[in-house]
């Protein structure tokens, strides 16, 4: 902890005789309850494994993991359900769409390009939650 | 048919194959370019060559041929095999590549930091490598014999002697072009004969099936089909995952970004190249043909006739001995790479011994075994994959509580009744109602027996967590633009 103490007195005085920083203004509302702004750079806590550190990096892995979680249920729901689909409405297993039969038309067709679709909504939204997480990061 | 189209296009294969590999020869040098290429493989080439390792001689010329026999139930593999990339890509692909790892024995040391955790994953990858390797050298003998009589170990010992020569001479970067190569080989080879054999099928005035042919109905053909269909499900969407030759081709992404992108264009090309064996199978209904894997060869000669019809067949059967050649090239790096490093402590002139144990093991096999149907073996190499590796690689990036003993525990439970319900079929079959049902897809039961396994006894044994699970954590989810200790754990073998 001292070590902690030491280096945010360093940062303060070496702030302190920073020539260009703007003016101290009165604001109308003075934000108390803000949170104030971590003083190091989050990456440290996380290499120092501090507490603050673990929950960063439980709140990343949670939110990834979340979000591939949600994407195999899809996926289980759409391909656990169609042999139930199948099984418990026997009419689906001979009906015919644009004269291809209902299965063929589904197993052999729709379903890649809805793989592909479902894909490409995941890694966008994985690397957009990767971005958040690195902003997070660098407003030190 | 008279075999000379058929030999050349065999011969322009192979000699391609050699050529393409040799130009890898020179940028080659150190190990790290034998194992994975050194890490500069883009997106597109990555993926192609993750296409053309993958569609083996199950998918080019079996899956065909087994919705020719079984009808609409077998459409499921096909699809299963494409799915089985988005489960990979959600739940595996970036934080695998991140974990720096080369080979499925290499992830399981660096997360669960145990030798014998790392051993028994290496034995699980050369017996599924095995497994997979075998029924292509068969297959290629099969075709080999159907185009030009010659005996069956001819084509397997011609594949065998390709890739070797292959491995040996180039590594990994130049079985990467070659892969990629192969790819577009394959899609071509389908999809030309494809457009010709419909231009005849419209002109014949588009026959169809009989109305009410059961063939075409789901949940129909074999005992039990509801839990086939099921087991087959759970086998093909998670053992993806676990194959060896598939995974050793994320490592030669830059980062995880990357690898994730590379997986999405990998469903994306398998997507285009599963679209079309169904039509094979369903054409081949149609006009009646034998239910066996020759489909995909004979259609073409069936429906247009003459030179064109030979040369037709003659590039489908191209098409077939680059499955052969590509599946078996990426099969055989990934047994060399492990067996490389495990057996004999890593470097190149290991590698090299080992690709000729990798390659010759198989062959005997395939020699020595009796014919197979080549989509019950790969499907049982998908189904040990599924049961040993699914959840090691699961768990381990997704849950911190993971153990060292519980990992080893899930393995050997899931990969032994696995493997053992596969030799059961393959040795003592066959089998009747339900035994033969639950033996031949073995995924419905043993992969949750596996999870199972590996979760209770990791909860049981909470003080065998790896110690340094919190930095291999950071290591496997962060992404890498951001500057963090990400412990010093590398590979052995560089």
């Amino acid at each position: 902890m001292t070590e902690k103490r030491i280096s945010d007195l360093l940062r303060v005085s070496r702030s302190a005789a920073d020539a260009d920083r703007p003016r101290r203004v009165v604001v109308t509302s003075p934000r108390t309850a803000a949170a104030r702004r971590p003083r190091r750079p989050l990456t440290t806590e996380i290499d120092e494994q501090t507490r603050l550190g673990e929950v960063y990096m439980v709140s990343l892995v949670r939110t990834q993991f979340r979000l591939a979680l949600f994407v195999c249920t899809v996926l289980g729901c759409v391909v656990g359900g169609l042999p139930l689909l199948f099984l418990l409405v026997p009419e689906l297993r001979s009906a015919e769409l644009l004269g291809v039969p209902l299965p063929w038309l589904v197993l052999a067709g729709l379903i890649y390009p809805a793989f592909v679709v479902g894909a490409w909504l995941y890694v966008r939204q994985a690397e957009r939650n990767e971005r958040h997480f690195a902003e997070l990061m660098d407003q030190e | 048919m008279s075999p000379a189209y058929g030999v050349t296009a065999v011969v322009l294969v192979l000699l391609a194959a050699v050529l393409i590999g040799a130009f890898g020869i020179r940028v080659s040098r150190t190990t790290s370019d034998f194992y994975v290429a050194s890490r500069t493989v883009s997106p597109l080439w990555n993926a192609s060559a993750i296409g053309g390792e993958y569609l083996s001689a199950a998918s080019f010329l079996g899956v065909a041929g087994l919705i020719l026999t079984y009808g609409a139930d077998m459409l499921w593999l096909p699809v299963g095999w494409t799915g089985g990339y988005l489960v990979l890509l959600v739940l595996v692909s970036a934080p695998l590549r991140r974990s720096g790892a080369y080979t499925l024995p290499d992830f399981a040391e660096a997360r669960l930091e145990s030798m014998v955790v790392r051993r028994a994953s290496s034995v699980l990858v050369v017996l599924i490598g095995w497994l997979y390797l075998m029924p292509q050298f068969q297959s290629a003998g099969l075709v080999f014999r159907t185009v030009t009589g010659a005996p069956t170990w001819a084509g397997g010992l011609l594949v065998a002697v390709v890739v070797a020569l292959n491995v040996l001479s180039g590594g990994m970067r130049s079985i990467t072009f070659v892969q990629a190569f192969q790819y577009w080989i394959k899609l071509t080879a389908l999809a030309v004969p494809l457009v010709f054999i419909l231009i005849a099928w419209r002109s014949g005035g588009s026959p169809g099936l009989p109305p009410g042919d059961p063939w075409a109905l789901p949940l129909h053909g074999r005992e039990h089909p509801v839990y086939a269909t099921y087991s087959l499900i759970m086998a093909t969407f998670l053992g993806t995952m676990g194959l060896p030759h598939v995974l050793v081709r994320f490592y030669t992404n830059p980062d995880g970004r990357a690898a994730r992108r590379t997986t999405l264009l990998v469903l994306t090309l398998l997507g285009a190249f599963y679209l079309m064996p169904a039509v094979y199978g369903y054409l081949g209904r149609v006009y009646g043909l034998p239910a066996t894997d020759a489909v995909v060869l004979t259609l073409p000669g069936r429906l247009v006739g003459g030179t064109a019809g030979e040369l037709l067949t003659a590039l489908v059967t191209a098409g077939a001995f680059a499955a052969f050649l590509s599946t078996s090239s990426g099969l055989a790096v990934s047994v060399a790479g492990v067996i490389a490093q495990d057996l004999t402590g890593g470097g190149v002139r290991p590698f090299r011994r080992s690709t000729l144990l990798a390659v010759t093991v198989p062959f005997v096999l395939a020699c020595v075994a009796r014919p197979l149907p080549v989509a019950d073996v790969v499907g049982l190499a998908f189904a040990v994959a599924a049961s040993s590796f699914c959840p090691l690689l699961v768990l381990g990036i997704w849950w911190r509580r993971l153990t060292t003993v519980g990992a080893l525990a899930g393995l050997l439970v899931g990969g032994g009744l696995a493997c053992a319900a596969g030799v059961a079929t393959i040795v003592g079959g066959p089998y009747s109602g339900w035994k033969e049902a639950l033996l031949a897809q073995p995924a419905a039961w043993s992969v949750p027996i596996s999870f199972a396994v590996m979760i209770v006894v990791s909860l049981l044994t909470p003080s065998r967590v790896p110690r340094n699970v919190a930095r291999t954590m950071v290591r496997l989810h962060t992404p890498e633009t951001l500057d963090v200790d990400r412990g010093d754990w590398r590979p052995r073998s560089v």
